[in-house]
Formats: C-alpha cells, structure tokens, sequence
C-alpha cells in the first residue's frame, strides 16, 4: 500500500530532527496537522517504532573487581549509581553502559565473578533494559567470549520509540578497531533508513584521535565515520577515557562519559595518562552518570549529568570501615 | 722500438688498467653506497607490561629498521606521528621502517591490549636534530 505523506512535511519533521529531542517535541505538533496518520505510519514504518519521547541513561567504566589506591570503594560508585537510577522520579527506559564493565582478571574464573558482580548488581535496576557493549578489559583477550557468555552479542542494533541505536564493538579484536566486516554490517543496517534518521551509535573507545598516545583512538574510527556520515542525526555515546569530552565531525556529536570507578586527568594538560588520586572527602568526584533527554525547544539531545550521592560514605566511620576493606593489589587500566 | 711508440703502448695500458681499474670500482662503489644506506637496526624486546630498551634516540631524516620481537603474547607497536602501527606476534620477527621526520619526543605505546598493566606499556623514541 502506497504510504499518503506530504513530502514537505516529512521533510520539516526530520530536517529539524536533528535528535530524538526533536522528536519530543515536533512529533506531538505533526499529529494536529492534516495528513499526520501517514506520517507517523512512515517514520514508525522506517524505525520499526513509532517516535515518541523517552529518556535512558548512559553508564560507563564500571570495572568491576577494581579495588586499588585511585578507588579503594570497588564497586561502591557503581552500586550507588544504581541506587541514583532506582530514586529517579522519570524512571529512564533504557540503560546502556559504554564498556568496560569487568576489570580485566588475570585468571578466567576471577573474571567470570567479575560478570557475575556486574550483573548482580546492574540487575537491582528497575524497570529498564540494560544494553551494553564491552570495553577492552571485558573483551581484549579472549576476543569477547566470556563477555558473549554473560552478556550476549558484542554487536548488535535495536529500535526505541523511533530511534535506531547501534551497539558497536572496538575491543575485541584485541586491537582498537571495529573492523571491515562489522562496517560491513553496520551499513547494511543503516540501510534501510532515511539519512534524516534519528540514529545514536554506542561503544566504548572514541571514533577518532582523541589522543592516540594514550590509546584513545580507534584505528579504523575514520571508516566508521565515513559511513556514518551519509546521516545527518548521529550521536555518538562512549566511555573509556573516565572524563567528560565532546567532539562533533560533521553533523555527528561524540560525547565520552565518566567512569564509575576512578577519572583520567585532561589530556591537554596533564603529563601522562595516571589516574586521577582517591580524594576520601569527596569519593564519587568527578565519578557520575549521564542521563539523555530530548530538549524541550527540540533542537538537540539534553545530556544531564548526574552526580553520585556520597552523605552517605563520606566522612563517616563507614567509609572508614571500607576503606580498610579494600585491597590495594589491582593495576590501573 | 721508438720511444713514442712505447709510450702510447704504455699509455694504452695505463688507461686499460685504469679503465680496468675504474670498471672493477663500479661494483664496489655501488656496494659502499648500498653499506652507506642500509638503514641501522635497533632491537627492541616487548613483554608484559614494557618495552626494552625503553627509550632510544633516532637522528631526524635518518632511516632504521626497528625489529621488534615479542617473548609472551601478541603485542600492538603504535606512534601516529611516527607513522607506524603493527602488532608483534610470538615467534617472529616484525620489522618497522622509520624515518623520522620531525624532532622531538614521541610515545610509543602497545595499542593491542595485553592485561591488566597494558595501559602502562609504552617507551619513548626520541628524535634529535
């Protein structure tokens, strides 16, 4: 059946779509205008779901099994970002984590009970789905088995309300690329859409020289990007480097997350990659979870970065306890 | 015998001799020039979590073989200002021809990820004027 829809007004909605922020508030407007049935089957039709407003959360650098001078806590950020999660008023639909959500282990057992914790404690989130990507410590030595086992595919697409997301792997190959045969997919997956697209791509190491030295890179970034440049609504999610970034190429917003276990220091300024040093007054700073919403004037994504509660760890004979807990023989990243 | 005569056979034999000479030094020259270019060939030995040695010095416009082997697992060899990347797998030999364009000090770092300490192995080449 030949799909009625204006083409001026398909047009006005996606150009302006430049997010799924635009979709919060565009889209109600479209079903007061004559002819917005069609237009809604059409973008439902192209998305798989009809658009609508959402908001999910994005974590990041969990490295569970950690426990070392930068964050003697361990999981103790983690588990309070859940908590954050589970007391939000607007529960978010989704929660995605950028990667490396085990410390790396030096034995396979010892790294299954990393997954384990990892899932034990994430699965204590209400109400949304967790989709994950693995980070190099999950995924760069056994080329992602173990994390396939616990987590389930490396890569992978899904739709939410309109938005086309794609879980992208650049670990474990051992090296930092995605490699030709995932692009491969990932273009054949994008095919089907518009280039107007709402699209938001996930994974953990920046798509481009961030600062390669530091082994913040990915080697075949350029590739990606490449193809992702036909869309003019990308957004890129990642983590890995523990700290706040953006960068935009082209029409396409990167945007790196904090860690929940210890931060890097600026790349601009600092000398070397070290972590930044356990701060016992202020445990969880520059530690944090980021929630995505659409913006209410509908131009862009509203990233809102949420800080960890820590009344109750700092400061107190708990915190003290814990920190006597911890051990101090894990390595940095 | 006129003397003339005798000096041209002598002459004659001379610039043979010299052609002679000459033609033998060609090859020679070429394999002195060939020695001259032959780039200098630096070891380095990568295992978990470091590099040895860990800093070397390189003249700029100087061409060298870097030969990197690994004793334990496969390893990256990465410097995007020095333009190479490659990884070094157990068993053989992997050669990196450098010739460093600017002077300064760069980072070497192993981008394929090795364990728990991999984001700490790295050394540094330095470049000289």
């Amino acid at each position: 059946m030949e799909t009625k829809f204006d083409r001026r007004s398909f047009l006005r909605v996606t150009g302006t779509a430049l997010s799924i922020g635009a979709l919060y508030s565009v889209f109600p407007a479209l079903t007061k205008s004559a002819g917005a049935e069609g237009i809604v089957r059409t973008l439902a039709e192209l998305n798989g779901e009809a658009p609508a407003p959402f908001s999910f959360m994005q974590l990041s650098d969990t490295h569970v099994g950690f426990n070392g001078p930068p964050d003697p806590l361990g999981t103790k950020a983690f588990e309070s970002a859940v908590a954050t999660i589970n007391r939000l008023k607007n529960r978010p639909e989704l929660v995605i984590v950028t990667g490396d959500l085990t410390h790396d282990a030096d034995s396979p057992d010892e790294h299954a009970k990393r997954f384990k914790l990892f899932k034990e404690i994430s699965g204590r989130i209400g109400g949304a789905q967790l989709k994950v990507v693995p980070g190099e410590n999950d995924a760069g030595l056994d080329g992602g088995d173990m994390f396939r086992e616990f987590m389930g595919p490396t890569h992978y697409s899904f739709d939410h309300r309109g938005v086309h997301f794609i879980a992208l792997d650049n670990v474990s190959a051992g090296r930092p690329e995605v490699g030709a045969a995932q692009i491969a997919w990932m273009k054949a997956d994008l095919a089907r859409f518009p280039k107007t697209a709402p699209i938001i791509v996930f994974t953990h190491r920046p798509l481009f020289d961030l600062k390669p030295e530091w082994d913040w890179s990915t080697s075949d970034g350029d590739d990606v990007m490449n193809a992702l440049a036909p869309y003019e609504n990308v957004t890129v999610l990642y983590g890995h480097i523990h700290r706040e970034n953006f960068h935009q190429a082209g029409t396409t917003k990167m945007y790196a997350a904090r860690s929940l276990i210890f931060a890097f220091p600026d790349p601009a300024t600092a000398p070397a990659k070290k972590p930044m040093p356990f701060d016992k007054a202020h445990p969880f700073k520059d530690l944090g979870i980021r929630r995505v919403n659409g913006d209410a004037n509908g131009n862009d994504l509203r990233l809102e970065e949420v800080a960890l509660a820590t009344a109750e760890f700092s400061g107190t004979v708990g915190m003290d306890q814990m920190l006597k807990h911890g051990n101090n023989d894990a390595k940095d990243e | 015998m006129k003397t003339s005569t005798i000096n041209k056979i002598v002459n004659t034999i001379l610039l043979a001799g010299v052609c002679e000479i000459g033609l033998a030094a060609v090859p020679v020259m070429i394999n002195l020039t060939r020695a001259s270019d032959n780039p200098k060939v630096i070891e380095i030995a990568a295992k978990k979590f470091d590099f040895t040695p860990s800093e070397i010095t390189l003249k700029k416009g100087e061409p060298v073989i870097l030969r990197l082997t690994s004793s334990d697992r496969v390893h990256g060899f990465m410097s995007k200002p020095l333009k190479f990347d490659t990884d070094i797998p157990v068993g053989k030999t992997t050669d990196v021809a450098v010739t460093p364009d600017t002077a300064g000090d760069f980072a070497v770092i192993c981008d394929h990820y090795c364990g728990t300490g991999h984001g700490g192995m790295q050394m540094k080449i330095k470049v000289v004027e």
